[in-house]
């Protein structure tokens, strides 16, 4: 990590021109937040010279809950629930992420096969993540919801399998500090292994759609480049980092949970442009894919749940502590600090998407409208996470 | 009866039967094959719920467009605001008026005016149909529809260049803007996608082919292009421009305007159907003067040629992704406008070689009238 701090130089922005070739006014457009393509309730102030765009300010808050205040006022084991609405696509990391900070924070150990089932969670979580992620990519490009129900298919098997074990599809709630809510049947494993052994064939699929695609080609490459450089300085994680070539994954800097046991690669892009980003999705499946397949081989009997965690009267000693997991959408991480109380004092998220987001003026400048939709889109935002 | 009382009442027959009992029962239900084609393509059900297989959803969509409230924002045009969907209605439907639909029945031409400029009457009434949409973003005074707009404007004109030039070779063969004859040609011929089936022997119809499927593929993207459907739907796009022309719009006015794109496609189709794929005619079918029932087959090949490539202009809006407004331009005129233009001289130059065999169909003052038996109506052009 601090190789590559160091290579950060003083970033060089586009200079934002205000005044039109033709030296006419600027079309200020406020795209959304009943926009159909800004996932959610996001806004963007654009300035529009003609098509292209010189100027956008993004705006966000609209789905503001709270979320860190409430985390103050609230019991640990009660904050689990709501780290599901984060990111409600993928509410099984987010919930690691949290149980991760909170073992860090009381020092709790994790049954083995609990820490398993973790890494089983958390690889389909970003299987259907990315999946759906590539359909509303390809929907922002006007492909009509053809992938996107492609993809949707895909997420439906993942999302009965998470149905079937926590009862819920979205809001999941599975994880607790020192293990796992409720333990997976030897035919719950063979039927997640047999959804995973399928999912190549979606992807194959797939993968012709979007590699052979000239259309998709020319409204990609090249589109939304993002520098190392300005990357790392902004602070940027997840497919996006690595589609610029910075080979930085939580997975395997920090070795969280039981990522060292398992053989798996980290694709990278070279160009950091939206096709870039895209494929980095996919190959990211593919890796995925992998870790399961050699998870289901591993995985022992065993408890689930650290028996000496007293789950509901939980006080942490004073301290404080930053837990943080590679989410299918970068770093999530919580900042705890505990005072000794049944609360934690301050309850920090460092959410991925909101931090992405913070770059999208940079990478929207100089294109079009149709354009900033796309890298939009790459950029893989939740407005539940981004607001909070 | 007097031929030209009986040919004013036989034409009211063709336009009431084809626009009112054709075109738009057609027109809602390629709505209807839309959304059930795309989720055959998606994986999904599409309507079930009104009717056996949701055969009744135009029936209850139709409904509901004419008994939303029928609101007019306070900052438009009113009078631009009004007129815009009728522009993008109305021309759609005229242009069938000079497209061959049948071969006869009962002795009548199946063609509500068979006139000698057919193909440019095409183009002069299907350009209106632009300006519906212009008129429309310009009069809503709002952001995402002007945008839509002027999309629009230069999509439409870059992509009629190439429309037309696409469509010279065809009369460079057979010297007649006539549809009627460009029908009766491809009988004696061979479809223009396949010139030498009435040829077998001869190279240089062999040879035409290439120019001829160049230009059918030209011609049916220009097509894509004008009708505004995906890859082409710049001047809507939904994910970049809300609703593009149309955001402000609601009710019947919006109906008109989404059912003028239907109207636009099936008065496409019937134009490709028409110049490249032998209108009415089949093989081994024989026309209407060997009777009625010939004449009805005659009109139903027609409609199922259309048919067909509705069904294409569907698959493609539920396969691609839309083009960027910049390389629609550069398609448009770099690659189109350029092979349409080499491609006349191919043509040229291979009739310079094979005189076109039936002198019939060669270039030749066109002094017929107006189809109507038994008298003249002065001069078809004014």
């Amino acid at each position: 990590m601090s190789a590559i701090v160091e290579t950060i130089e003083a970033m060089e922005r586009p200079p934002v021109t205000m005044t039109s070739r033709l030296e006419g006014e600027l079309l200020e457009v406020s795209m959304g937040p009943q926009h159909p393509s800004t996932h959610g309730v996001f806004r963007m102030n654009v300035a529009l010279d003609g098509e292209i765009v010189r100027k956008l300010k993004p705006v966000f808050g609209y789905l503001h809950r709270n979320h860190e205040k409430i985390g103050e006022n609230t019991s640990y084991l009660g904050s689990m629930p709501y780290t599901d609405r984060l990111d409600y696509f993928c509410s099984m990391t987010n919930n690691w992420a949290y149980a991760l900070s909170v073992e860090k924070l009381a020092g709790i150990e994790v049954p083995e096969r609990a820490e398993y089932l973790r890494v089983v969670l958390a690889e389909l979580t970003r299987l259907q993540n990315h999946a759906s992620l590539l359909g509303f990519l390809l929907s922002d490009m006007g492909a009509w919801g053809t992938p996107l129900m492609y993809a949707f298919r895909e997420r439906e098997k993942i999302l009965d399998l998470f149905e079937s074990l926590s009862g819920s599809r979205m809001m999941c709630d599975y994880m607790r500090f020192g293990g796992c809510r409720v333990d997976a049947s030897a035919e719950w494993l063979a039927r997640a292994k047999e959804i995973v052994d399928r999912f190549p064939n979606f992807l194959d699929e797939f993968e012709k759609l979007i590699v052979e695609n000239e259309i998709l080609i020319a409204r990609t490459q090249n589109v939304g480049k993002l520098s190392p450089q300005l990357a790392i300085s902004a602070g940027i994680t997840g497919p996006m980092l690595r589609a610029c070539g910075v080979n930085y994954d939580i997975r395997k800097v920090d070795g969280y949970g039981y990522y060292p046991r398992f053989q798996f690669r980290i694709p990278l892009g070279e160009h950091g442009d939206t096709y870039d980003r895209l494929m980095m999705r996919a190959l990211e499946m593919r890796e995925s894919i992998s870790i399961l397949n050699q998870a289901f081989e591993q995985i022992p009997a065993g408890p689930i749940m650290n028996p000496k965690v007293k789950v509901r009267a939980f006080r942490p000693p004073v301290g404080e502590a930053y837990g943080r997991i590679e989410a299918p959408k970068g770093e999530l991480g919580f900042y705890l600090i505990s005072d000794g109380s049944p609360n934690p004092y301050r309850y920090r998220v460092r959410p991925p998407s909101f931090i992405n987001l913070t770059i999208l003026e940079d990478l929207c400048l100089g294109h079009t409208v149709a354009d900033v939709m796309v890298i939009l889109g790459s950029v893989d935002i939740v407005m539940g996470e981004v607001d909070r | 009866m007097n031929p030209t009382t009986f040919f004013i009442f036989t034409t009211l027959l063709k336009i009431v039967g084809i626009v009112f009992v054709v075109i738009l029962p057609m027109v809602s239900y390629a709505v209807y094959a839309e959304r059930k084609v795309s989720a055959l393509i998606q994986d999904r059900l599409g309507p079930n719920r009104v009717g056996p297989a949701g055969l009744f959803q135009p029936i209850a969509d139709a409904m509901k467009f004419l008994l939303k409230e029928d609101f007019t924002p306070a900052h438009v045009n009113k009078f631009y605001y009004w007129l815009a969907p009728c522009l993008a209605m109305v021309p759609a439907i005229t242009t069938i008026a000079v497209v061959p639909f049948g071969s006869t029945l009962f002795g009548v031409p199946m063609v509500i005016a068979d006139i000698n400029v057919g193909v440019l009457f095409v183009f002069a009434i299907a350009s209106l149909g632009v300006y519906g949409i212009v008129i429309g973003g310009w009069a809503s005074n709002s952001k995402y529809p002007f945008l839509g707009g002027v999309r629009s404007t230069s999509q439409m004109i870059s992509y009629e260049l190439s429309l037309g030039l696409a469509v010279i070779p065809i009369f460079l063969l057979i010297g007649n803007l006539r549809l009627t004859e460009v029908v009766q040609y491809q009988i004696d011929h061979g479809w223009m996608i396949v010139p030498f089936a009435g040829d077998w022997r001869n190279p240089l119809a062999w040879l035409l082919a290439i120019p001829m499927w160049i230009s059918f593929a030209v011609f049916a993207i220009a097509v894509f292009a004008e009708t505004n459907r995906l890859p082409f739907d710049l001047p809507e796009a939904e994910t970049e421009l809300v609703g593009g022309y149309h955001t402000e719009y609601s009710s019947m006015k919006f109906a008109l305007f989404f059912l003028g794109e239907y109207a636009a496609m099936i008065t496409g189709s019937a134009i490709i159907v028409t110049l490249f794929l032998g209108g009415w005619h089949f093989p081994g079918i024989p026309d209407g003067s060997h009777g009625w029932i010939f004449g009805l087959i005659n009109i139903f090949v027609f409609f199922a040629k259309i048919v067909v490539l509705l069904f294409i202009f569907i698959w493609v809006r539920f396969t691609l992704p839309r083009f960027r407004y910049d390389q629609l331009m550069r398609l448009g005129w770099v690659f189109f406008f350029e092979i349409a233009l080499v491609n006349i001289f191919c043509v040229a130059a291979i009739l310079a070689f094979h005189a076109p065999p039936f002198p019939k169909h060669g270039l030749q003052a066109d002094e017929s009238d107006h189809g109507i038996p038994g008298g003249k109506m002065g001069p078809a052009v004014a």
